[in-house]
């Protein structure tokens, strides 16, 4: 009766034994201690779930890209450039690519030297070469307070000491970050640089003033220290006044400038790109080398054709109208679902809004009581590397319509009501909010700490 | 055989169940089973008739997959599933109801109180805190009764610290639980059939609580298997561990975990349906009894299909 050994049906390695296991724990890099996957990113496996309204995802709207003029461009790469479109492309980018991101870079009033620009896989990408560069094990970097959460574990996988420092409605503290200067100071340790979202801050919202940002660069000068500027939604501005890049009021010496065609066309297009001095940028391309080769040339051959039909400005101009009702869909919700006590951010463009509810609860915890009831954001300890955050989150409104807005931030709200009920009637204290009765408290009590003027501007 | 690996569902412990899923069915391959793996949904009775599996190997946690649910289905449609029945999986997951029968049974649990959400909303159960707190002692540990891998477990180190903790835990189930904590080794035993598999110890890394995180990443947590117990200690703990097993009425194999304080085992409490995955310790403890992965889905498929009671 004994047949011949099947071999299996899939090409699946064998699986792993404990010794196995113990050995590739043996043979990890110490870095991977500090590698974090998290509970956090089981729970967001979840929001995924096709019935969640998912309020946690930084997804720019694609759905309104016209198949028209994609299928356009991708026509003209077919008939006219197939073979260079398939092949390799030089490490730094092609010039055509560095063509349209000094169109981009000029939209706000940047004007790089061509030779300090590299295309990049996505602006996640920059980062981590810009950390490849300059970032020893147990070296010094700064961030915002909360800071991007993608930056977080780039930080991390290269053994950074990070510090963050607080935002309010103006952005980063620099007189926080000038104390934290003299702290290390006194402690003989220099920082290698500090990274900030200065314009429409992941995942605060808040934009950093103008007297901070003169008094940043100012900082970095005197210091002969480096920051990097991380600019993704700097042009989805729909309040306000535009504010100069840093990149702009330093002239390029001392700032190390980050940007991606992501949320501006596409993010499924990985590309992004940094601009930096010539020492540091030949560190870059020679990181970027041993990462990748070079970005898709694929994709680049889109952005040269998307760019060439001079639409692009059109495109970013109707993003961001669509996300200004978005944003003012999840502010009037906010308004009329939070109790009393939560805050929020009203950001003048880009994609979030930071929430921070009173200091019990746990966001990590609510997720997935809110999961339950099919609505998801992002836990606010994501945006820190210690313990703070707890209590916040962040909510996206670009990725989702008005009614899911609507109908998302009153499921959170519910749940939110319904914990300070039960926190209430634990400790005496009257926190209670009657859950359905919408909540008009008055603005100023609820925007707070990082209000912004209200609507309009200044 | 043709074996339903029932994985993933809604639970939030659905990565976890893939990953288990995914290595049972690359066992079940390379034993020569033919296995179909299906992703449990609202179309799952459906593709459970549609494919007509001769057993279901149940590789979920949590909620839906983990508390009876799957299982009762299962039985009405007739098909043998792996792991223990209906009420032992109903019971397991419940903790607090787990912890009285344990204590029915004379099997060591530490101390607790267990609180629906509506005691404290309606009947002003806050009130009774104070003195449950102090019969307990701090620092206490705070448990939603259902749901496992220590979501929404937290220690509370005052009574300032209990009603967040309360909060927190009620986020993921109507029903929690105030516990004493005990302090001391944290033990694994896996139980196969009637067969308790050599002890596991959990030593975190970096002295971390054993937390959801450790649990699942190679590398942050070393367990040592079999422990380095003495005998009279590993012949307490598992004697406690099978003591758990019947009490709860387990069949197939479940995994029990304990503290070992130095007033000897406690049981905090007992899995169901305990991982599988590249880090989980039955798996470990099995290969400790010199059980290969493919020797143990084998074994658990034999359970499975062995007439109802020749398992025990």
């Amino acid at each position: 009766m004994t047949e011949l050994p099947q071999p299996p049906p899939n090409r699946r390695r064998a699986h792993t034994r404990t010794r196995d296991l113990e050995r590739y724990a043996g043979l990890f890099a110490e870095r991977t201690g500090v590698m974090r996957s998290s509970a956090m990113r089981d729970l967001m496996a979840i929001t995924a779930r096709p019935e969640v309204i998912s309020l946690a995802g930084g997804l720019p709207d694609t759905s309104t890209f016209p198949p028209k003029s994609f299928a356009a461009q991708m026509t003209r790469i077919a008939q006219e450039s197939v073979a260079e479109a398939l092949q390799y492309g030089p490490t730094e980018g092609f010039e055509e690519t560095v063509d349209c991101i000094l169109q981009v870079m000029g939209a706000e009033g940047m004007l790089p030297d061509p030779q300090d620009v590299i295309v990049t896989t996505g602006g996640q990408q920059a980062i981590d070469l810009v950390c490849k560069t300059l970032v020893d094990p147990g070296d010094v970097v700064i961030c915002e307070a909360p800071t991007y959460p993608g930056a977080v574990p780039v930080f991390c996988s290269y053994q950074a000491d990070v510090l963050q420092v607080e935002c309010d409605e103006e952005g980063m503290r620099i007189e926080d970050l000038e104390a934290v200067f003299a702290q290390l100071d006194a402690e003989g340790r220099r920082p290698k640089f500090v990274y900030s979202v200065p314009t429409f801050q992941n995942p605060a919202g808040v934009t950093m003033s103008l007297p901070r940002r003169q008094r940043l660069v100012e900082l970095a000068r005197s210091r002969e220290m480096l920051v990097i500027e991380d600019n993704p939604y700097g042009l989805l501005r729909f309040g306000g006044e535009p504010l100069p890049p840093l990149y702009q009021l330093d002239g390029g010496d001392f700032v190390i400038y980050i940007g991606t065609f992501s949320k501006i066309l596409s993010p499924g297009i990985r590309i992004g790109w940094a601009v930096a001095p010539p020492p540091v940028m030949e560190k870059v391309v020679l990181g970027k080398q041993a990462a990748d080769l070079c970005t898709s040339t694929l994709t680049q051959y889109f952005v040269r054709e998307y760019f060439a039909e001079g639409r692009w400005r059109e495109y970013v101009g109707s993003l961001a109208e669509i996300y200004r009702k978005r944003r003012d869909a999840m502010v009037a919700a906010l308004r009329e679902f939070f109790p009393a006590g939560a805050t929020w951010t009203e950001p003048e463009g880009g994609l979030f809004i930071w929430a921070t509810l009173p200091a019990f609860i746990d966001t990590g915890d609510l997720l997935a009581r809110a999961l339950r009831d099919d609505v998801a954001f992002v836990p606010g300890q994501a945006a820190y590397v210690d313990e703070r955050g707890r209590n916040s989150m962040r909510l996206n409104f670009s990725g989702v319509d008005e009614d899911e807005i609507h109908e998302g931030i009153r499921r959170i709200g519910k749940v939110v009501a319904e914990q300070m009920e039960l926190y209430g009637s634990l400790t005496g204290e009257h926190l209670a909010v009657d859950p359905g009765t919408p909540q008009r408290p008055p603005e100023d009590e609820n925007v707070v700490p990082f209000r912004k003027a209200a609507e309009g501007g200044e | 055989v043709k074996v339903a690996v029932l994985k993933g569902g809604k639970s939030l412990e659905r990565n976890v169940s893939l990953r288990s899923g995914a290595r049972v069915e690359d066992a079940l391959a390379r034993l020569g089973h033919d296995a179909v793996a299906l992703d449990v949904g609202t179309d799952l009775v459906e593709r459970l008739l549609a494919e007509e599996p001769e057993v279901a190997f149940v590789a979920m946690h949590g909620r839906g997959g983990e508390d009876g649910t799957v299982q009762e289905l299962l039985e009405i449609l007739g098909i043998p599933f792996t792991g223990p029945g209906i009420a032992a999986c109903a019971l397991c997951t419940d903790k607090a109801l787990a912890k009285h029968a344990l204590r029915g049974a004379g099997v060591p649990t530490p101390a607790w109180f267990a609180f629906n959400q509506t005691a404290f909303r309606e009947l002003g159960a806050g009130d009774a805190l104070g003195g449950l707190e102090q019969r307990l002692g701090f620092p206490l540990v705070v448990k939603p009764s259902h749901g496992g891998s220590a979501l929404g477990v937290k220690f509370a180190a005052s009574p300032s610290e209990v009603p967040a903790a309360l909060v927190a835990a009620f986020s993921y189930d109507d029903r929690v639980l105030l516990e004493r904590f005990v302090d001391g080794r944290e033990l694994a035993v896996s139980v196969l059939g009637s067969e308790a598999l050599p002890v596991v110890e959990a030593i975190p890394a970096g002295g971390d609580r054993y937390d959801f995180e450790a649990r699942y990443e190679i590398g942050r947590t070393q367990f040592v298997c079999p422990a380095e117990i003495t005998e009279p200690e590993r012949s307490a703990v598992t004697e406690a561990a099978l003591g758990a097993y019947r009490a709860l009425g387990c069949s197939g194999f479940a995994r029990v975990d304990l503290i070992l304080g130095s007033d000897g085992p406690q049981v905090l409490e007992v899995n169901a349906i305990p991982g599988l995955t590249d880090t989980s310790l039955l798996p470990q403890a099995a290969e400790a009894a010199g059980l290969s992965f493919e020797d143990l889905v084998e074994r658990i498929l034999e359970l499975a299909l062995a007439p109802s009671g020749a398992s025990a």
